[in-house]
Formats: structure tokens, C-alpha cells, sequence
């Protein structure tokens, strides 16, 4: 069975481009270029400079000794946390916004849920000196503060999204019918393997440097190229694309995507999009989302911005219909466990999305032989205020 | 034959087909407005299936599909609705909205059920031409559908013949890059881009939409195509009227220029 895109933009049942009219010239230049674009050796040689010398890649792959004390098994951290401007995000961004170069735009749109793709995103434009407009849930701006000042000091137009849940979903309609409204010089870099294809394989190319480096990086200090375990957490699920990637053929590792459960699976208040979603089409490509049984999108919950989406990437749907990869809904206090967990004993603040990955290691039961790496999808820095207001950090 | 083919084949005038949202303003309202617009001398209507995402859509009509959902419209609901429509209605009527509804309900059991109520075609705009030839063109052809493609200032002239082979009855034809609502009025460009198309002798007639809200953008787009289309302008008049009906007749007859 392939996990790879087929020629039709599908992985499996799901995938494609579901998209008006007004988009079809914009998705179908990048569709007939982008595979041309990122195979040129130009572009090969400045998206690995940029990703050395500005990203700071490889990024480490760090034993964990006190959790894998705690677990009795082999835990390894891979640091996208140490990605410059604190996430995994920063990858595509950089590839997407070469790629928007050769395809002579001169301007960006994107949409952001924990703030982190925008951050990335207005980084790069600042990098690249193109003009910047990035969507972000109205809600989100509010509980991602940080982040919203980090855009507006790189030089970005930050739109607040006002309709619907006033999250990532809505923020995503906004910039794709910002790109309706804008087609001829505007490139939206889309944050994450969802969208229209080729958007979720384009993604999950740039995210692919992640496993590409646990592989020889894992080499190196364990002697094997693979592990036995790959954990990340998934919204639309690009950083879990990314440390699937090389592995998703290879199979003695199995995949363990962490969804963001919210307040419980069934409470009503959830984000855990394989649990509760069905086969349809949402943000142009089919795949699995939350819904009514009328096909309205249900407003999904996560106390993680960055998980808070009702839908996954098509990828992940055909990964989890195939039984390629296990899922687990996490909640937002096993969350906030983890978070703390992760914090104390290896003194390395994760991001809340990232929370969600390192609360599996309770319900993995790894033997003590074997290897597990998590994907430290971003830092904590920008969900400090969360913390503060959920654990009461005082002495 | 489909009435909308039997609309366009006897036209002398230009075609006037609005677009209005189904359970807005209020839920009970849709067979009042259908029927009034009908009596203002509409050509043909298009209801719009609420959506909770519509992005090709702009503010004013993503609020009253929003307002819409809120009162407890559904698809199954519209189709209730609409059961008795060509006791009164004897224009085409066109369900316009996004395939993911569409595909919940089952898209066999749709055509089904729009056949059943006398539905002429469908207005899709996030189920490209690909897809529908691929998966959805005969289930529309056995319920005798016809479905409405749309074209843009962007889409290239071998792709809009390919269009005007795989449409029937006529070709949606977007006067700007936007989304609905987002512009108004007729520029030049557009005018360019119009007389470009008229010139183009494709076999479907084209009415134009999209930035279309009085009596002077209605003859300016009729002049280059069979007739228009108006969506934003009218849900934003409905949402304020006092007198439903009276006004959407009064509305409609300052469109073509009849009072």
C-alpha cells in the first residue's frame, strides 16, 4: 500500500482539490510546478542553506535520560523546538516561500491558529522583503498575544477572523478567499498538510527534513536508522507529517499520532477529528472532519490553538483508515500533565501542541529495549500565560 | 425539456436570475420569497443550501447562511420546503451550495430527492469539473441536472471551452476575481473580459454575476451575455424588509426597469 500521493492529489479515499473556479488557476500553476520548482538544484541549494544557516537545522535529537527513567524505555526528543522562532512551522514556510518566488508573486497571505505558522510566515517575508497579510482567529489573537506582537514587530498585517468559532478554521476561509479576492500576485502559504493538493504533499515535503535527520541522527547514537516509535501531535498535522515521513515505509516503526481530545472525547468540547469525524470535504481537499450529520462543520475545542481545527490532513485520515498509524485522543489536563512532566524532569518547556504528543508515553507501555522518539513540535514560551492561569504557578 | 433550456431557447430579453438564501430571513420565509420573485417577473431563481464555510462566498451571504443554520435550515429541511414548489413556481429553479452537504445526504439520494421536487440544475462551486466528470456527471445526467460551471477573468480559453462542452443550460460567469459581494459596478477590464468571452461563440449561453446590484450593472453585463445574476444585493435588501413580499417585487421590477 503507498502513504505517498497519487498522481490525482489522493492518499487513498482522501485527497484532491475541492475548490471554486477562482482558485483553479492559482492551485493548478502551483499543482503543474512545484514538484519542477523544488527539484532545481538553485532551489535545493538555498532552502538547505536558509534551513542550516537561518533555521539552525539539523536540529537535535536529544536523549531524554529522566523520562526515559520514568518510562523504562529509550525516549528521544527531536528539538523542532529550537527551530528558529520556536516551531517546526518554520520549514515550510521557507521552502513555500522560495517556491512563491519562482512563481513570480510578490505578496503573502496565510492563516494562523497558535500563531506560530504566522510568526513563521512573516519571518520568511520579512527574510524575502514580501508584503504579508495573515489571518488569525479573533479568539486566538487574544489567547496567542505573543505571537500577535512577534508578526506585527516583523513587519506583518494581522487580520483578525470574525465569523464562525473565530479560531483556525475560520481564519483558514478568510485567507483562502483573501487569495479569491487577490489571485494574480498572491502566494498563501498554507500551514499545514491540509488543503487543496498539491498543499498536503508539498507540506509534508519541506516538514520531511524532520525524519530525514532522526534517521542518521538515530544512526549515530543507536546503531539503527529507525525507530520503534514516532509520536507527534496532530491539528491538520504537518509537524506528524513531517516525523512520519520516512518511515511511513518502514515497517518496525509504528506511528502514534496524539489528537487534542479537550475536554474528553464525547464531552461535546473536543478536537479529536478521528474519533468524531466523517469522510467530506472541508478547505478543499476530502478528507476526515467534524461535522453535523447535515455536513455543517462542528466547531471544534482544544485548550492548544494549534490543535483547535475540526479536520485532519488527508494524509493523516488515509494513515488512520489504512491502520497505518494509531491514534489517541488526549485531553487538555493530560495536556497540562505532560507539559509539566516534560518541564521538570528534562527541563524543556513544550508547546501545548506539543503537550498532547508527550502525554503517550503513559498509554505506550515501550519495553525497555526500545526506541521511541517524540516530535517536540514547538516551545512553550508563547503558552506561559495558559500555564500560568490553568497550573496556579506559584512558590 | 429542462426549463432552463426552454428558458434561454425563447428569451427575447435579458435573463434575470437572483440568488437568494434558503430559511432567510427568517426559516418559514423561503417559499414567500420564491413566490415573490416569481410575481416581481424573476427568470430564474437560485436558493442557496446554508453552509457553515462558505469560502467563495463574501460576509453577506456567509451571515445569512450563518443566521440561516441558527433557525435549524438543513438540507433535509430545504427539500420540505420545496415539496410543493411547482404547484405556484414555473421558472427554473437552481439549488446553489457546497458539495460537502451534498455528499452527507448522499449524492445519488440529492438528485433523487431535487428531481422529486422539480430542482432544474446545481450550482457547485467547490466540486471542480475534474471531480464531477469523474465521479458525478452520470448521477446528474439520470436525474436530468444539469450542472452549472463557473468561469473566471483567469480561467484560460482552453479550459473555458472544455467548460462549455461538459455544462448544459448555461455558464456562471464570474465578472471579477472575487468573492460574492466584494466588488460592485462594471469596470472596463470586465468589459474587455466580457465582449473577450462574447466573441468566443461557446455553444452554452453565460450569464454574468458577481458585483451586479441595480438596473444599470444588469443591462451593462446583459449587453455581453443572456442575462445576470444578482446574490449579495438582494439577501442584504430581504434582511432588512418590512413587507417580504411587496419589496422583493418592488426590488426585482427595479432590476429589469419596469417601474
Amino acid at each position: 500500500m503507498s502513504f505517498n500521493v497519487d498522481e490525482r492529489g489522493y492518499y487513498g479515499n482522501f485527497g484532491g482539490a475541492f475548490i471554486p473556479e477562482m482558485l483553479y488557476p492559482n492551485v493548478e500553476e502551483l499543482r503543474s510546478r512545484y514538484l519542477d520548482i523544488i527539484a532545481e538544484p538553485s532551489f535545493q541549494e538555498e532552502f538547505h542553506a536558509l534551513l542550516k544557516d537561518y533555521v539552525g537545522r539539523p536540529t537535535p535529537l536529544f536523549k531524554a535520560e529522566r523520562l526515559s527513567g520514568k518510562y523504562n524505555t529509550n525516549i528521544y526528543l527531536k528539538r523542532e523546538d529550537l527551530c528558529h522562532t520556536g516551531a517546526h512551522k518554520i520549514n515550510n514556510t521557507i521552502g513555500q516561500i522560495l517556491v512563491a518566488k519562482r512563481l513570480g508573486k510578490s505578496k503573502i497571505v496565510a492563516e494562523t491558529g497558535a500563531g506560530q505558522h504566522g510568526v513563521a510566515t512573516a519571518t520568511v517575508c520579512a527574510l524575502m522583503g514580501m508584503e504579508c497579510i495573515v489571518y488569525m482567529g479573533a479568539i486566538d489573537i487574544e489567547r496567542q498575544a505573543p505571537n500577535v506582537a512577534r508578526m506585527r514587530m516583523l513587519g506583518a498585517h494581522v487580520v483578525p477572523a470574525t465569523s464562525g468559532s473565530k479560531t483556525l478554521k475560520d481564519a483558514t476561509n478568510e485567507a483562502m478567499r483573501h487569495w479569491i479576492n487577490h489571485p494574480v500576485d498572491t502566494h498563501y502559504i498554507i500551514g499545514s498538510v491540509v488543503g487543496p493538493h498539491p498543499y498536503p504533499d508539498m507540506v509534508a515535503r519541506f516538514q520531511a527534513v524532520i525524519s530525514e535527520e532522526i534517521r542518521f541522527q538515530l544512526q549515530e547514537k543507536e546503531g539503527r536508522d529507525y525507530p520503534d516509535y514516532v509520536i507527534a501531535c496532530v491539528g491538520g498535522g504537518s509537524n506528524a507529517a513531517g516525523a512520519f515521513y520516512h518511515f511511513l515505509d518502514e515497517p518496525r516503526t509504528a506511528l502514534i499520532a496524539a489528537e487534542a481530545a479537550g475536554l474528553g472525547v464525547n464531552s461535546g468540547h473536543s478536537a479529536a477529528t478521528t474519533f468524531l469525524g466523517k469522510p467530506g470535504v472541508l478547505h478543499g481537499s476530502k478528507s476526515l472532519s467534524m461535522q453535523t450529520e447535515d455536513g455543517q462543520v462542528i466547531e471544534p475545542y482544544s485548550i492548544s490553538a494549534g490543535l483547535d481545527y475540526p479536520g485532519i490532513g488527508p494524509m493523516h485520515a488515509h494513515l488512520f483508515e489504512s491502520g497505518r498509524a494509531t491514534f489517541y485522543g488526549v485531553t487538555d489536563e493530560e495536556a497540562l500533565v505532560a507539559a509539566v512532566e516534560c518541564s521538570q524532569l528534562e527541563g524543556i518547556i513544550p508547546a501545548l501542541e506539543t503537550a498532547h504528543a508527550l502525554a503517550v508515553f503513559e498509554r505506550l507501555q515501550a519495553k525497555p529495549n526500545e526506541i521511541v522518539v517524540v516530535n517536540v513540535s514547538g516551545r512553550g514560551d508563547k503558552d506561559l500565560a495558559t500555564y500560568q492561569n490553568r497550573l496556579k504557578l506559584n512558590d | 425539456m429542462n426549463r432552463i433550456s426552454a428558458l434561454f431557447s425563447k428569451a427575447t430579453e435579458p435573463i434575470l436570475n437572483v440568488y437568494t438564501t434558503a430559511g432567510f430571513p427568517r426559516l418559514e420565509d423561503t417559499m414567500t420569497v420564491l413566490n415573490a420573485l416569481q410575481a416581481g417577473g424573476v427568470d430564474i431563481i437560485e436558493v442557496g443550501m446554508p453552509y457553515s464555510d462558505p469560502v467563495a462566498d463574501g460576509e453577506t451571504i456567509q451571515l445569512s447562511n450563518q443566521a440561516a443554520l441558527e433557525q435549524g435550515m438543513s438540507v433535509a429541511h430545504l427539500f420540505e420546503q420545496l415539496k410543493d414548489m411547482r404547484q405556484t413556481i414555473t421558472v427554473p429553479v437552481l439549488l446553489m451550495g457546497y458539495i460537502n452537504p451534498v455528499l452527507q445526504y448522499g449524492v445519488e439520494a440529492f438528485c433523487a430527492k431535487c428531481a422529486e421536487v422539480g430542482v432544474d440544475g446545481l450550482i457547485l462551486p467547490d466540486l471542480p469539473m475534474v471531480e464531477y466528470e469523474a465521479s458525478y456527471k452520470a448521477i446528474f445526467e439520470k436525474y436530468g441536472l444539469y450542472n452549472i460551471l463557473l468561469i473566471t477573468p483567469q480561467t484560460n480559453d482552453e479550459r473555458i471551452r472544455h467548460i462549455d462542452s461538459v455544462s448544459k443550460g448555461f455558464i456562471y460567469m464570474v465578472s471579477s476575481a472575487s468573492t460574492t459581494g466584494a466588488k460592485t459596478g462594471i469596470s472596463a477590464d470586465q468589459e474587455v473580459y466580457f465582449s473577450r468571452i462574447a466573441s468566443m461563440n461557446l455553444q452554452n449561453p453565460r450569464l454574468i454575476g458577481f458585483g451586479i446590484s441595480d438596473h444599470e450593472s444588469f443591462l451593462k453585463a446583459s449587453k455581453n451575455a443572456s442575462g445576470a445574476i444578482i446574490g449579495s444585493a438582494f439577501v442584504k435588501m430581504i434582511a432588512q424588509a418590512k413587507d417580504l413580499s411587496a419589496e422583493i417585487v418592488a426590488f426585482v421590477q427595479s432590476i429589469k426597469g419596469k417601474n
